[in-house]
């Protein structure tokens, strides 16, 4: 069931185009990423769902009603700052009671609810504590709880990743998981980071200079980007451009490379593969679909980043290994791939 | 390596003294050293013509408690209420405007708001005599209107008003740096919240501003009775209003009782000094939180 439902919707800051016609539907109960690098419009999006910004057009509706009539104060929509915006001058607990006293609700309730979502977060023993007085990540868990007590229809998360360090990281991100399961309340989180929107989200949408890009599941992102931003932008990828044929990629100066059999044949088209479908092997006469001499080999542990050079082609290709990586440096290789391990990706002339 | 840290250290203290040491020395001269004479002259008697006579004397102290000066404090102190009260009523909405204008109309309004500064002050209060006599543009206004004329220039309420006009940019300026460093955000999230406007500001944004308008009540508090505006009072309140500033330039000039001019001053230093005692507290304690 779609809850939000954001149509046509563009937005001009001047002479910037932060948001052009962009049209996304977010389902109810899901958990819903904005991904795109700095100035894609993501924040824009995100202030014009909180009603702090209002679009130039398109509509904006929620469960089917207008959105963009209601003032910010009186939608179902809580954001979890990027900066937080703890109020410095109220406790934990006044912080997170703020937004249940402006519904005029019984003292009772509020103080059971906020009681209730301060243990949810852990944070019951600090309930009397100023912002001051937490770490980064307890703040943000004040942030999100503050949010969530409301029990939004929408809750929107601004990087909330970002600002904590790796280990707090991965446990706010289970952490985050969770409470969507448990409360059931639709997330939509705004990140430049893939691997946050990777690893929250059920659906992403990928922005890129105002515009939608792509909007799949992680997997489908990765395994299957549809343009060429978006092959370049999730994960690292090997980018070959060239002809498309019945075989393959036809490339100036590299031959036909495998790649899977697309709609647009004929047509220039960009090759996408990852450096984990990429084989490594002995040369041998005629095997493999590029040969690449070894330029550096790193070991990080689960896996091994072997760069290389490949005659005829102006960038490094990169490959990854399970384990250690079995070549040297300097070495001459054969580098192979499925046809259907590739991506292939129309481009627009 | 070790050797060579005091050296630097020294260096430091130094260098620290150096620019420090004018400042400092330019102080000490004449801050302290009169300061200091004004706190000798207290406890001595007053010299026939001026000047002190050295014996000592406890009784300009005493005299500070007569019900003539008593009365003189309090009006000044009234006075010096209610102009703070205005100033902070019109001074807030003004600073809370300039803090979210654009960063260029900033300047502009900033500019204006410091501009009187430039003028003469004399001939500013004089500007008000022109004003409010009974001839004055206000009362040909209200003339037209039908509703003078008033008596305006003369009274209470004209040194108030000069006194306002005077010193709300001390208000002013104080209640502008504190609401401009205030996060948007924090007003955002109170929205977020379920907040209106109205509610924004009493829960949010003036608790935060607090420390500036403790700034500013204190400047103009302590300003009006003590650096005493005694040309306001005598040219606008046609001296028939005695404050503070004007009997302490009375004892010395007028008067000749240096010594208990001196207590009257040092009395005004007095609340000065535990105004911005109070007021620094009040703003660490609020700085901790924000």
């Amino acid at each position: 069931m779609t809850l939000i439902s954001i149509d046509g919707v563009s937005r001009r800051f001047g002479e910037v185009t932060a948001l052009d016609s962009v049209s996304l539907d977010i389902r109810q109960g899901e958990f819903f990423a904005l991904l795109g690098p700095s100035g894609c419009g993501k924040t824009t999006l995100l202030r014009i769902l909180a009603g702090f910004e209002q679009p130039d057009i398109g509509s904006v509706r929620l469960d089917g009603a207008d959105l963009l009539a209601i003032p910010a104060h009186r939608r179902p929509v809580n954001l979890m700052f990027q900066s937080y915006a703890l109020f410095p001058h109220m406790s934990v607990e006044k912080n997170v009671a703020y937004g249940l006293e402006r519904e005029r609700l019984p003292r009772a309730e509020i103080r059971e609810r906020v009681a209730a979502v301060l243990e949810t977060v852990g944070l019951a023993a600090q309930a009397r504590r100023r912002p001051h007085e937490l770490s980064g990540g307890q703040r943000q868990r004040v942030a999100l709880a503050r949010a969530v007590v409301k029990r939004p229809r929408l809750l929107l998360l601004d990087e909330p990743l970002s600002a904590l360090d790796k280990k707090v990281r991965s446990e706010m991100q289970l952490e985050l998981k969770r409470l969507q399961h448990e409360v059931g309340i639709t997330f939509v989180v705004v990140t430049h980071d893939q691997e946050e929107a990777m690893s929250l989200a059920d659906r992403i949408a990928v922005l890129n200079g105002g515009r939608v890009e792509q909007v799949d599941t992680p997997v489908d992102l990765y395994e299957r980007p549809r343009t060429p931003f978006v092959a370049g932008f999730i994960g690292a990828s090997n980018l070959f451009t060239g002809r498309a044929t019945g075989k393959g990629l036809d490339v100036d100066g590299l031959g036909v490379l495998p790649a899977p059999a697309g709609p647009v044949e004929g047509g220039t088209a960009m090759l996408a593969v990852r450096p984990e479908r990429i084989r490594l092997g002995p040369v041998t006469d005629g095997r493999g679909a590029l040969r690449g001499r070894v330029v550096d080999v790193s070991f990080y542990g689960g896996v091994s980043h072997v760069a290389l050079s490949v005659a005829g082609h102006d960038r490094t290709v990169l490959a990854a290994t399970q384990g250690r990586a079995r070549v040297e440096a300097g070495a001459e290789v054969a580098l192979s791939w499925d046809a259907d391990d590739g991506a292939l990706v129309p481009l627009t002339p | 390596m070790t050797a060579r840290q005091p050296v630097r250290v020294l260096g430091k203290a130094s260098g620290r003294l150096a620019t420090m040491g004018p400042g400092f020395g330019f102080l000490t001269v004449f801050l302290l050293v009169p300061l200091a004479l004004v706190l000798s002259y207290t406890v001595f008697r007053r010299g026939r013509f001026g000047g002190v006579v050295h014996e000592p004397t406890g009784e300009n102290f005493a005299r500070l408690a007569d019900p003539l000066y008593l009365e003189v404090v309090a009006g000044s102190v009234k006075l010096a209420a209610i102009t703070t009260l205005l100033a902070l009523l019109l001074g807030y909405p003004t600073a809370y405007l300039i803090a979210r204008l654009p960063a260029r109309w900033k300047v502009i309004a900033l500019v204006a708001v410091v501009l009187p500064f430039w003028t003469n002050f004399l001939i500013r209060t004089y500007a008000w005599i022109v004003l409010l006599n009974s001839e004055g543009p206000v009362n040909s206004g209200l003339k037209a209107l039908g509703l003078g004329p008033v008596e305006l220039l003369y009274t209470d309420g004209a040194i108030v008003a000069g006194l306002l006009y005077a010193y709300l940019p001390l208000m002013i300026l104080p209640l502008y740096s504190a609401v401009e460093r205030l996060d948007p955000e924090l007003r955002e999230a109170s929205a977020n919240l379920g907040a209106r406007p109205a509610r924004t500001f009493w829960s949010v944004t003036l608790p935060l501003s607090l420390p500036g308008v403790l700034t500013g009540c204190v400047f103009v508090f302590v300003f009006v009775p003590s650096l005493g505006n005694f040309v306001i009072p005598e040219l606008l309140g046609g001296g028939r209003r005695i404050m503070v500033g004007n009997l302490i330039r009375d004892q010395f000039l007028k008067a000749r009782d240096w010594p208990f001019g001196s207590v009257l001053a040092l009395a005004v230093v007095a609340v000065l000094v535990l105004l911005l005692f109070a007021q620094a507290w009040a703003a660490r304690r609020a700085g901790r939180g924000a």
